[in-house]
């Protein structure tokens, strides 16, 4: 008996999943419930190592057109209150007026105007960053990193983006050094089509 | 001098205490508001703030040695030139004092571990989180540790200027009797 209902569910999940392959346009949600998305900064620390970092807390959404993938866009909300690097006085300071300021500036923003795809997994987004307060047209290299059905009745798709930013075009103040005006973002996410 | 306190005058104890948590206090708020500005290539921007735990934590211990010295050793009664609403309001500067300095104290404490790091004191000893990690309070103790280390500097100040008023315009023997007179 609960085999053949296991049987049955596993048949249909996998005739959702045919009729889905074959159409994988759509808006597609990060998977921010199970945190399947990560924004993950480095920044060099004296020019001797590597300092990483996180945002614990952001959100977004992305639509994917497979017919002209230029016409996609995504969308990211970050709070920036939840930056982690994990030591507890740092983050403190990265909250404050020196560098994020988050009482004025509790989020960061980023939507994307246009898509230039470089070769059939990647492209070049070019968008809107706002950060603390000030906007600036950045562009982040993305490649798709796969897409498909999830063993949950689902679809997925997934993306990894790249950016550099100068801290001083964002009105961050604090000079850390000449090797430390520059900090990259790496944003991996996972979404889940609506 | 006598160690203890006596119904009319301190003891040495008491008044040690005394100056030293005032000092610690002063300097402290001194240190604390300098260090806060000091930029990340300063020569003082890791040995301030060291500085700054390490004496707040040997406060703390002190100031807890303070109070269980108080409750072993009352202090001495009030000066009977006094009035009973100068009394009153001494003894709830006082209470508020020894207050403000606790909250001050741990929540200065709290900054530096509630992401479950240590604080070495002078590399001597080293206090440890008693919190463990609960991120992302730290703001919430930095309010409350900048509140009340201006609240207490303030009321220090007020409790000062008062023992100096005695001093100069009632002519008593309020402050002479905290130096050992």
């Amino acid at each position: 008996m609960m085999k053949k209902q296991l049987l049955a569910s596993a048949i249909s999940v996998a005739m959702i999943a045919g009729v889905h392959a074959s159409e994988h346009s759509g808006t597609y949600a990060f998977d921010k419930k199970d945190a399947h998305q990560f924004i993950t900064f480095k920044i060099s620390h004296l020019g001797y190592s590597w300092l990483y970092g996180r945002f614990n807390d952001f959100d977004g959404e992305f639509f994917y057109d497979a017919e002209n993938p230029e016409n996609s866009t995504v969308n990211v909300t970050i709070k920036t209150a939840s930056v982690d690097s994990n030591h507890g006085e740092r983050d403190k300071h990265l909250r404050s007026e020196d560098f994020l300021f988050v009482d004025d500036y509790p989020q960061a923003t980023f939507k994307s105007t246009s898509v230039k795809l470089d070769d059939e997994d990647e492209a070049e987004i070019t968008g809107d960053f706002t950060l603390r307060g000030v906007t600036k047209e950045i562009t982040l290299d993305v490649e798709m990193l796969g897409h498909g059905d999830d063993p949950w009745g689902g679809y997925r798709m997934g993306f990894e983006a790249e950016t550099e930013l100068k801290l001083a075009d964002f009105g961050i103040p604090t000079n850390l050094g000449k090797a430390s005006e520059t900090v990259e973002i790496i944003m991996s996410v996972e979404g889940i089509r609506q | 001098m006598q160690v203890r306190n006596s119904p009319t005058r301190f003891g040495v104890i008491s008044i040690a205490l005394h100056w030293i948590i005032a000092i610690a206090v002063f300097g402290l708020f001194g240190l604390g508001y300098y260090m806060v500005d000091l930029t990340y290539y300063d020569q003082w921007y890791r040995s301030a703030p060291h500085i700054h735990k390490s004496v707040g934590l040997l406060l703390l211990g002190t100031v807890i040695l303070r109070l269980i010295w108080r409750l072993a050793n009352a202090p001495p009664a009030p000066l009977s030139n006094h009035q009973r609403w100068e009394v009153v309001a001494a003894q709830g500067v006082h209470g508020l004092l020894y207050l403000l300095l606790i909250v001050a104290m741990v929540s200065g404490y709290l900054i530096s571990t509630l992401d479950g790091s240590s604080i070495d004191v002078f590399n001597w000893f080293s206090v440890p989180s008693v919190t463990g990690p609960m991120r992302f309070l730290e703001e919430i103790a930095g309010m409350v540790h900048y509140w009340a280390t201006w609240a207490l500097v303030v009321l220090a100040g007020l409790h000062g200027l008062a023992a100096v008023k005695h001093h100069v315009i009632d002519k008593d023997n309020t402050l002479r009797r905290m130096l050992g007179f």
